[in-house]
């Protein structure tokens, strides 16, 4: 576990020296996420209906900026091959990065996510579940992400191949994501599609780090 | 040590260099095997089965389209399961198989979209409607462009094989987790269109046609695989002697 910590440490410490990486994903999110009703119109009761959808898409898209940088400059300096050389378990250091990955990219658009809801007309139930499904949904973006990231290491045209990779990969946490919403504002209440958003992260948690950690072994050889 | 003996000349076909003649034995019959059951299955389809009471004669593009996207799942299966080998075992053969498999596979995730659509104009009216079958079987089609574009951006074969296997383990294990949650968007957003559903009275010939249709397609598949595996062994394996010898022999 103590592994885990120094790799998610480290890459906190190094985002924190170059703080604009960061803010540059949350500012493309917002402004993603602004951009739908000037491009569809101003109508409170469609905007509340498309509302989850767009934020749950804009976080998508949000997450897989950060992406190609999760192990690209690890990856340019050597650092990631001492990684797996070192004895401490492999899996162990990614799954840090993946979760520092998830603490800069994602936590900030779960903090964001309400305010930007509160544009798309929506109630404070709504909200509070939206809240809920990106804190659940998220991490789990980050995790297939890293897969994704892992094997296109090094590669040409990484980053547009990446988009291909996982963004049909990530539909399910679409539909259950933004689906927890509506089922909220529809008054069926959203606890089955935020326990299989549960079960997705429990599924990703388990599996991805170690689908990584094989997709690196083999971009480093 | 009967067991061993059998297990071991199985083996033996691992090896690019007695595989590429098996597979250049096998293929034709394949491909006869093909034409055969092609024209059995579209002659079934198109003069023996009756006319459908509810849908006319545009149902016929049924004995296309469903054997189609059967086929598209199988071929990703069995991509994975090659590909899965080929990491596991470090055969080159199985790797190369797989990347055989997938251009085939995304023919046939293609045409099932395209003839789906072709059906959907005179049965909805409209040439697209987010089915969850259709939806789901358009993700498989982008998961099978991203595997051939992972394995086309990566230079080195051995990377591409390996790299493209991990992909399709991942695919794999999300292909049922994508259809019922798309499945289940379906129902949520559209509950009472058209149900897709073949009705259960449905004729015997109708059901000859198609298993006919699916087995040649099955063995189209395979003849197709057989003779582009054929031809990445000898791209990947063109500095080997008996490469040299086989290509002058021919």
């Amino acid at each position: 576990m103590n592994t885990l910590f120094v790799a998610l440490r480290r890459d906190l410490l190094l985002a924190a020296r170059r703080r604009s990486e960061v803010v540059t994903a949350l500012f493309f999110f917002v402004v993603v996420v602004s951009l739908f009703p000037l491009g569809i119109g101003p109508e409170p009761a469609m905007l509340r209906r498309i509302g989850p959808g767009v934020l749950w898409v804009a976080a998508l898209l949000a997450t897989l900026l950060g992406l190609p940088r999760l192990f690209a400059s690890d990856h340019a300096d050597g650092t990631l091959e001492q990684m797996a050389l070192s004895p401490r378990p492999f899996a162990l250091l990614v799954a840090g990065k993946i979760a520092a990955h998830w603490l800069l990219c994602g936590l900030p658009l779960v903090l964001l996510a309400p305010l930007l809801g509160l544009q798309f007309n929506l109630d404070a139930g709504e909200l509070q579940v939206l809240m809920l499904a990106l804190l659940l949904g998220t991490p789990v973006l980050s995790l297939i992400g890293a897969i994704g990231a892992a094997l296109t290491l090094g590669v040409r045209g990484g980053g547009t191949l990446l988009a291909l990779l996982v963004l049909p990969l990530y539909v399910p946490t679409l539909i259950f994501g933004a689906g927890a919403v509506e089922a909220q504002s529809a008054g069926l209440g959203s606890s089955a599609q935020l326990s299989i958003l549960g079960a997705l992260l429990a599924l990703a948690v388990f599996f991805a780090p170690w689908a990584t950690t094989a997709a690196l072994r083999i971009a480093i050889e | 040590m009967m067991e061993k003996n059998s297990a071991s000349s199985w083996m033996r076909y691992a090896s690019p260099a007695t595989f590429y003649p098996l597979a250049g034995k096998l293929q034709p019959w394949f491909a006869g095997l093909a034409a055969l059951l092609t024209i059995a299955g579209l002659w079934i389809g198109f003069f023996v089965a009756p006319t459908d009471a509810t849908q006319g004669e545009g149902y016929r593009i049924i004995f296309v389209h469903v054997p189609a996207s059967w086929m598209s799942m199988v071929i990703y299966c069995a991509m994975a399961f090659w590909a899965g080998i080929g990491l596991a075992f470090n055969t080159r053969v199985s790797s190369m198989m797989a990347s055989a498999l997938a251009p085939t596979g995304a023919l046939f995730a293609l045409l099932s979209l395209l003839t789906g659509s072709l059906w959907g104009k005179p049965m909805w009216g409209t040439w697209w409607v987010w089915d969850a079958r259709l939806t789901s079987e358009l993700i498989l089609f982008f998961l099978y462009l991203g595997f051939l574009a992972l394995q086309a951006a990566i230079e080195d074969p051995k990377r591409a094989d390996r790299a493209g296997a991990v992909l399709a383990l991942v695919g794999v294990v999300n292909v049922p987790i994508i259809y019922f949650s798309v499945k289940w968007w379906n129902t949520l957003h559209q509950g009472a269109t058209i149900s897709m559903t073949k009705s259960p009275s449905m004729a015997v010939t109708m059901l000859w046609g198609m298993l006919l249709m699916a087995l040649a397609f099955w063995m189209y598949a395979i003849a197709v695989a057989l003779a582009r595996v054929r031809n990445i062994i000898l791209e990947r394996e063109r500095h080997a002697d008996w490469v040299r010898q086989a290509v002058e022999a021919s």
